[in-house]
């Protein structure tokens, strides 16, 4: 029988079958609108592959299954949305400390508290900033396809490996929910365990992982070692799509949905005769920077198109050391912003308008 | 005068404690009279004895035992305060030839860890767990244990622990025998030498159990801790048996060890032809290149909306329009509307097919199709109808016709109708879908196109409902169908 590689998915499946395709071990996780598709088809398809699938009996459970199937040395991801997210943060800040590689992806719903299952993208502070307690980082990318669902999956993988830290994939329910058609990578074979691992057919027993240091002195070298490795992926990881940006004045910017909404936005705007371009980040953790500093030279002004309250903002200013205005276009509860909303603000703008 | 070593510690520890920061190197961090020790003891002495110290990883809890890594020589895990029982679940499922022990006091496992504790014993996860109930907090200092006493005095219990308050000390052992799944559950005590004989016992029957992967062993050890409880190291082993022992008996609580068969765990598979077979689909002629549209409706993106009752199919007939739309070579996009508004309320999908690159998925606005099966959608809806969009609307639920703008079209179809004449109302959508064939067939498709029609929609159908090929034929003809009546009606 020959086999097409091409499939109608969802986000939320892709993102299994990238996964599994990158040779992804296990999954433990935990039920979640708008995240639960990704705990579905785990089930269904990790099995038929011999790996192995659990259902886990809470979000802190999840979180430290991940932990030990890291430490034995698999390639391991969970999966949450919001609410299920900050019950992870207590493990994730062990596992970044303890330096173990895993992939987190984050589906993102309307909050504070309970909220509801319509998309947000209000977890942006929590996940970029590191989530839990402690200076910790990680790395967040930014799917905004079904397409990109599945290949960051693979992506993410690598990265953790490469720098041994959990890989958030952050999202919204917008593009976890939506059906794209999916080119499907290649099977990769089996990543063999990293010399850290407690595998004992690889390992001598001596191995151990801890992040317990009593020492302020032994404590403050493992911050130093990890703040050593963050400044190193942001010079080395920052990742962004740039769209009509060469000649833009004015510079949109959005992730997950947010970055579809932006593409047709600046285009309509182009039709207007209005300079409009779009940096779409791929990465959050490592922020865009220099792309936004490349084009703050010659933009006149910035747009952040959020999902929230109006959290990437800040990183933006951050970002061109507040050269340029930067404003906001945003909704929050689940509703979306539309591409007319974004089209009107930077119409406004061009106008000479705030 | 020379040093002989009559007894020397067990091979499952290190010589010197290297990992321990400070200058002591030879001995343990813990108390006089504290149980940690002796047990260590018996574990290192049992690993080191069957020979499986280099496949062992010990799970290090937060408490006084946190530093175990600091003494025994395997892997050592050092995890989150209760989380024990979840991180062993992942090693030993990520690795089943690895053997795992969990070491647990009583605040990790019985208060902060009790339910990852007892569902990694109700899964019967394949490890054995060590658990040190001294009915007190020692690293923190003090503090009330979810096994402390009634009338106990602790920092957090000065006036005596009071069931109305603090309820009655927790009885693991009863509570995890009386589930399935675990092997073997005792209670022993390190009080007197017959005492740490039968805990030494015990803690290698648990430990044999994990190495013949026979699922969940449970031991729990009734300890001193002299210091937190302000006794004499004499008068210690006198209240853990008078006192203790009262409210938790020891023995053994169940014991099916020689019933169980070794737990057997999948392994996993990487082979190429294997993975693409289970992911990939199936399909003869692999990626085969199809024909591309060549009606000059497909120069720019479409945009559909599909609206009516969740049940109707709604989310069905965009997933078909998008599967027909990637057959010939179009990008599409389908996003439905989901969770609550989908059991029982309204349900819509919004479908998006282009040439070139999809930007927004969302259709809230300049709807070039328009496809609704019930009222609330059309009213909902219809003002989002661009300015030559077609809308079609089941005729059998919207009696009065909608007014619809100059420039756009509304066309009816009883497509509830026709599919119960059909034999199944579920085939409604699929009714609509060969009315809309009908409609593109007359308005919008070149001949050529409009050829195609059917063999399109029959093969994305046949895609959508994989596997099930009577749901593939029924809908196949209720599409044929409907195109037939909606040729019929517009000639």
């Amino acid at each position: 029988m020959e086999y097409s590689n091409k499939l109608l998915l969802k986000g939320n499946e892709a993102v299994v079958y990238g996964a599994l395709l990158a040779g992804c071990d296990c999954f433990f996780g935990y039920p979640i609108t708008p995240a639960s598709e990704i705990a579905q088809t785990a089930a269904e398809k990790f099995p038929l592959l011999g790996r192995t699938f659990l259902q886990a009996e809470c979000e802190t459970a999840s979180i430290n299954m991940v932990m030990g199937a890291s430490a034995a040395g698999r390639r391991v991801m969970t999966a949450s949305s919001g609410l299920g997210i900050s019950l992870k943060q207590e493990g994730v800040s062990y596992i970044a400390t303890m330096e173990l590689p895993c992939v987190i992806i984050d589906v993102m719903r309307g909050g504070p508290g309970l909220g509801n299952i319509a998309p947000e993208q209000s977890d942006y502070n929590q996940i970029t900033k590191g989530g839990g307690h402690g200076g910790y980082k990680v790395i967040v990318l930014a799917p905004g396809s079904a397409q990109e669902m599945c290949d960051f999956a693979g992506l993410a993988f690598d990265l953790a490996d490469q720098y041994r830290s959990p890989v958030y994939l952050l999202t919204d329910g917008v593009v976890g929910q939506m059906l794209e058609s999916v080119t499907l990578p290649a099977p990769r074979p089996r990543r063999e365990s990293p010399e850290w691992a407690l595998d004992f057919k690889v390992n001598p027993r001596t191995n151990y992982l801890t992040s317990i240091y009593m020492e302020p002195a032994d404590l403050e070298k493992v911050n130093i070692h990890l703040n050593e490795k963050y400044a190193r992926i942001e010079e080395n990881e920052q990742r962004c799509e740039e769209y009509l940006a060469d000649d833009a004045e004015f510079i949109i910017s959005g992730f997950g949905i947010c970055g579809r909404v932006i593409r047709t936005a600046a285009e309509r705007l182009r039709e207007e005769g209005i300079r409009a371009g779009v940096i779409r980040p791929l990465t959050l953790f490592p922020f865009p920077k220099k792309a936004f500093r490349k084009h703050a030279e010659h933009a006149k002004s910035f747009v952040s198109v959020e999902l929230n309250n109006g959290q990437m903002i800040d990183d933006i200013r951050l970002a061109i050391e507040c050269s340029r205005p930067v404003s906001l276009v945003n909704r929050m509860g689940g509703n979306l912003v539309t591409v007319d909303d974004v089209v009107r603000h930077v119409r406004k703008l061009a106008k000479g308008g705030n | 005068m020379s040093e002989v070593v009559k007894f020397g510690r067990p091979k499952g520890f290190f010589e010197t404690f290297e990992r321990r920061p400070g200058s002591i190197k030879k001995n343990m961090s813990y108390c006089p009279g504290c149980g940690h020790g002796v047990l260590h003891k018996l574990i290192a002495e049992a690993i080191a004895d069957f020979g499986i110290q280099d496949k062992t990883t010990l799970i290090s809890p937060v408490g006084c035992s946190v530093f175990a890594y600091f003494y025994f020589d395997c892997f050592g895990l050092q995890v989150p305060h209760g989380r024990s029982a979840a991180a062993a679940t992942g090693l030993t499922r990520a690795n089943p030839e690895s053997i795992v022990i969990g070491y647990q006091g009583d605040g990790d496992l019985a208060a902060i860890g009790f339910n990852a504790f007892i569902q990694a014993a109700n899964r019967g996860e394949n490890y054995c767990v060590f658990f040190v109930n001294n009915a007190i907090y020692g690293m923190t200092g003090g503090q009330m244990a979810p096994t402390s006493l009634l009338g106990q005095k602790t920092t957090t219990s000065p006036y005596g622990r009071n069931a109305l308050t603090e309820g009655y000390p927790l009885k693991v052992c009863e509570m995890v025998s009386q589930l399935e799944a675990p092997v073997y559950v005792e209670r022993v005590a390190l009080t007197s030498p017959a005492n740490i004989l039968k805990a030494r016992k015990a803690v290698r029957k648990a430990i044999q159990i994990s190495m013949e992967k026979k699922g969940f062993a449970f031991v729990e050890v009734l300890s001193g801790c002299p210091v937190n409880l302000k006794l004499k190291p004499a008068d210690m082993d006198k209240f853990i048996e008078e006192n203790m022992t009262k409210y938790f008996p020891l023995g053994v609580f169940k014991d099916v060890a020689d019933e169980r068969e070794p737990v057997k765990r999948a392994v996993p598979v990487y082979d190429r032809e294997k993975v693409e077979e289970t992911l990939y689909r199936a399909m003869p002629g692999g990626n085969e290149a199809h024909e591309s549209l060549d009606s000059p409706l497909f120069d720019r993106e479409l945009r559909v909306k599909i609206g009516g009752f969740g049940g109707q199919g709604v989310l069905s007939l965009g997933l078909i329009l998008a599967a027909m739309g990637k057959y010939r070579n179009l990008n599409v996009s389908w996003l439905p509307s989901y969770g609550p508004e989908m059991r029982g309320g309204t349900a819509n999908c919004a479908v998006i097919l282009n040439k070139g690159a999809i930007g927004s998925p969302i259709v809230d606005s300049n709807c070039d199709l328009l496809v609704v099966l019930n009222r609330p959608s059309l009213d909902k809806y219809l003002p989002e109808l661009g300015e030559n969009g077609v809308l079609m609307y089941d005729s059998s639920t919207i009696k009065d016709a909608p007014k619809v703008k100059p420039g756009q079209k509304a066309i009816a179809i009883s497509a509830g109708d026709i599919a119960e004449e059909f034999g199944n109302l579920k085939c409604a959508n699929a009714v609509m879908l060969g009315a809309i064939g009908a409609m593109l067939t007359k308005y919008y498709l070149t001949p050529a196109d409009a050829a195609k029609f059917q063999e399109t929609a029959e093969a994305a159908i046949a895609e959508c409902f994989a596997g099930k090929d009577k749901i593939v034929k029924m809908n196949a003809e209720a599409c044929k169908l409907g195109f037939t009546k909606m040729q019929n009606a517009q000639s």
